[in-house]
């Protein structure tokens, strides 16, 4: 068979339609090109919608057929952190972006790209593992002793859970490394995202105890030092995390423990 | 073999999964976990209201009992009683638990944890970390299990797809088989047991509440091979979504467990229906009942708010710490998707599909499924909930579920004579290629049918025949639909032929699965000849403890292509069945 056979041409569309320029990559090291769709438009519709528009009818504005476009989405409310792409030059939760908030003028297109500074998989789905294991390197955790039965965990002051509760809700999608200057390869940073978890388990009673050895691990390489202050990382945060606030309040922690570091030689 | 190294495989990183894989870690086996997305971005992290457990901070005289007569009366009778008792007394372990890994709860002044009502139950029961409860308790396990996998005793598999279990020739799971989501290579794994760990089934409905990567496709698969299905016909709609073109997102009960009414205009001025018809419990009845009542409000009264199908859900009353507090997550969910600011107008909702209470099939003590070596835990089996499941109950059950599974499976790995080296590799090797079989089917397939519009037909069959109300005549015509349906996919064409993280390919796969899952969802449904819980046939309005107090199990008959039922007795053995009347 052939995908021309099955899926006949498109009949022109009627009424308003959005135009959607596409970034695609067959795979990781297969050429770039760019392809053209035509979905109808619909008040209120996100760009997930208009994905799934073309993954059911996979054929361009010039009629020519094509595939689906792979991309990562899971929730489709913004808390899984999956559907991350630039959108329109900026990097945006596709679930909630909606098209009329985006692009108010549906004679302009919506350019959809993957995020650049993860590995491309095919089309919008990138490779963040990298994002998971700089969790390892600062040990984003607590440690408990075990997981039998311990009895209640510390208080905590309800401003304590207002400051924290905040940075717990960070989904790991990745929009504060996609405009961080410093975020690379050859810098090794870990970002904002990862210095904010930092923030939070040294806050919590437990965490504190061990927040020397996440502090150690901000001093090396790809550490709190290579930030740029850009502050570029708050403005696209779609939980609104006090970002730039955590990369003060751990950097003058990290600060404090290379002193006493050093002091206690 | 008393005490190896045990390697047991886990599929799925949602609760239920990365409790059990915790539990083994912790003890220094070794596990497999394997998930079709990274796991911290599972379904579970949608969950929004909270975790029920009867810690009685609030000086009720709430106790686990009563959490256990409110899960059992709330899921109509029809759940075994001894694994409901155990998981309540669990709970308030549980919270504490969850409260010493780091989770994010709402305080009291004094510091300790706060609580509020949910459905179903007069208490303040239900611990909270804002209205991002499933959020907090997902990264919580995910941080332990990342700690675990730095330690060496957790492997991740993460863009892996589960397509079959490899059973010996005495019927015992030695491993999975599984497709790589990005390479599409197909690879067997053995294990000394595996865990089952996957979710809901939303996709069978086409739209829910549900994350793409919840289509039962996993137990649909085992369910094929000779798991034992149980209870498929009980499907919660949750009363309190957003209607949406892509999902349905979720309004939780936690709106209303804060003080959010329900309403219609009638005769010009507001009428707060689930009030008036259920004064005790208020906008607080359970799921069940308050999606029924919106149905008639909206179908038979024809009240829906400017004649569509919706009802208000309103904070707008509440006092502004409330709405930023303790509902900010979910109410940022309406303001974002809709537009509206439902701090200042009153949200419009309406049910849609939600849990599946029903699930594969497992004893009462170990989560094991009627196939040795396989166990669940989590949505994917159907211990808890009995017809019904009460609000904040679903994160109980997955952690519970996960933290018995896991020592479960170790337990049995020890039991083994011989472990998983032991098993021939032909075993091995003849499900690889059986799997690898319907791969290359797949894509050399010469048809005319499109795997969406199948998909899409599917799921509006489900949700109009076998969700709400339910009739005898529209069942028997929803499962011809979906032998229609099972008929075409055999002619569905894939636009896509590439070999290289083909999405189109893995949806078409997973589609096979759900059309014979939705065929057990909708003839246990039609089996049932009575009205219990989320099950509800106007023609049989009344329970019928006499025919139908007992558990439906599916078993998939490969001569004919389709399900056989059986039913077994319900443990009703601590509370005796009484009329549920909210």
């Amino acid at each position: 068979m052939s995908a021309a056979t099955s899926h006949a041409p498109t009949p022109p569309l009627r009424g308003r339609s959005v135009r959607l320029r596409i970034k695609r990559q067959a795979a990781p090291d297969a050429p770039v090109r760019w392809e053209d769709f035509e979905v109808p438009y619909r008040p209120g519709m996100n760009v997930i919608v208009a994905l799934l528009d073309i993954a059911e009818r996979p054929v361009t504005t010039q009629g020519a057929p094509t595939s689906g476009v792979a991309y990562d989405a899971n929730c489709l409310e913004e808390i899984c952190g999956s559907c991350a792409m630039v959108i329109n030059g900026r990097p945006r939760p596709a679930c909630s972006t909606l098209i009329d908030k985006v692009l108010p003028d549906l004679n302009q297109p919506l350019v959809l790209e993957p995020l650049s500074k993860f590995p491309v998989v095919r089309d919008l789905a990138v490779n963040r593992e990298r994002l998971f294991n700089d969790l390892k390197r600062v040990k984003a955790w607590i440690p408990i002793d075990g997981t039998y039965d311990l009895g209640a965990g510390p208080r905590e002051g309800q401003a304590t859970q207002e400051a924290a509760y905040p940075l717990s809700r960070c989904i790991s999608c990745g929009n504060c490394l996609e405009v961080c200057p410093q975020y690379n390869e050859d810098t090794g940073f870990v970002g904002a995202a990862v210095i904010s978890q930092v923030r939070l388990f040294n806050l919590h009673p437990t965490g504190a105890l061990n927040a020397h050895e996440r502090l150690e691990a901000l001093t090396g390489p790809g550490g709190i030092q290579q930030c740029g202050f850009a502050q570029n990382c708050v403005k696209v945060c779609p939980k609104d995390i006090p970002l730039t606030d955590s990369i003060a309040i751990v950097g003058r922690q990290v600060l404090a423990h290379t002193v006493g570091r050093s002091v206690r030689g | 073999m008393a005490t190896h190294k045990a390697n047991i495989i886990v599929v799925g990183g949602g609760l239920a999964g990365l409790a059990a894989t915790m539990k083994i870690a912790e003890k220094g086996h070794h596990v497999d976990l394997f998930s079709v997305v990274p796991v911290k971005r599972s379904h579970s992290v949608c969950a929004q209201g909270g975790i029920n457990a009867a810690k009685n901070l609030k000086g009720e005289g709430d106790s686990t009992w009563s959490h256990f007569d409110d899960t059992i009366f709330g899921g109509d009778f029809l759940a075994n009683q001894a694994p409901v008792k155990r998981m309540c007394e669990a709970a308030p372990g549980i919270i504490d638990l969850l409260d010493r890994m780091g989770v994010q709860f709402n305080r009291t002044p004094e510091g300790l944890l706060d609580f509020r009502r949910f459905g179903g139950t007069l208490f303040h029961r239900t611990a909270f970390a804002g209205a991002t409860t499933g959020q907090q308790l997902l990264y919580a396990l995910d941080e332990q299990v990342r700690r675990h996998e730095a330690e060496g005793s957790v492997s991740k598999h993460e863009h892996w797809e589960f397509l079959s279990g490899v059973l010996d020739g005495n019927g015992a799971c030695r491993g999975i088989c599984a497709m790589d989501l990005r390479s599409m290579t197909v690879a067997t794994f053995p294990a000394d047991a595996v865990i089952m760990a996957t979710g809901g089934i939303g996709a069978i409905f086409g739209k829910s509440t549900n994350s793409i990567a919840c289509t039962g496709s996993a137990q649909s698969a085992l369910y094929q091979q000779g798991a034992c299905y149980a209870n498929g016909e009980f499907i919660q709609v949750h009363p309190t979504a957003i209607p949406g073109e892509d999902k349905l997102r979720l309004m939780s009960e936690s709106a209303r467990g804060e003080g959010g009414r329900v309403w219609v205009y009638r005769e010009g001025k507001p009428w707060y229906f689930l009030e008036e018809w259920y004064p005790k419990y208020g906008n607080l009845v359970p799921r069940d009942v308050a999606t029924r009542a919106i149905h008639k409000v909206v179908f038979e009264l024809g009240l829906g708010v400017e004649g569509q199908d919706a009802v208000y859900l309103d904070v707008t009353h509440l006092d502004r710490h409330t709405q930023d507090a303790k509902l900010g997550g979910i109410l940022e969910i309406y303001e974002k998707f809709v537009g509206d600011d439902p701090r200042k107008v009153p949200m419009r909702v309406f049910p849609a599909m939600h849990y599946t209470m029903g699930g594969l099939w497992i004893d009462t003590e170990r989560q094991a499924t009627n196939i040795p070596g396989l166990f669940a835990a989590g949505e994917c089996e159907y211990q808890y909930h009995g017809a019904n499941r009460l609000g904040a109950n679903s994160l109980v059950s997955c952690i519970f579920g996960g933290m018995l599974a896991g020592p479960a499976a170790v337990e049995y790995a020890h039991s083994l004579p011989q472990g998983a080296a032991a098993t021939p590799s032909g075993v091995f090797e003849a499900e690889q290629k059986r799997q690898i079989e319907i791969n290359d089917r797949l894509f050399h397939n010469l048809g005319r049918e499109n795997p969406f519009v199948l998909w899409k037909e599917m799921g509006r069959t489900m949700t109009e025949h076998v969700t709400v109300s339910r009739d005898n005549a529209k069942l028997r015509g929803a499962d011809a639909k979906l032998q229609e349906l099972l008929e075409r996919y055999r002619q569905v064409s894939l636009a896509d032929q590439t070999r290289w993280a083909n999405q189109t390919f893995f949806f078409t796969r997973q589609l096979f699965n759900m059309l014979q899952l939705a065929r057990v969802v909708t003839l246990g449904a039609l089996a049932r000849d009575e009205s219990r819980g989320a099950h509800y046939k106007p023609a049989f309005p009344e329970r019928d403890d006499v025919n139908f107090l007992k558990t439906t199990k599916a078993h998939f008959a490969p001569d004919a292509d389709e399900p056989r039922l059986s039913y077994e007795p319900v443990d009703t053995s601590l509370i005796t069945p009484r009329a549920r009347k909210y």
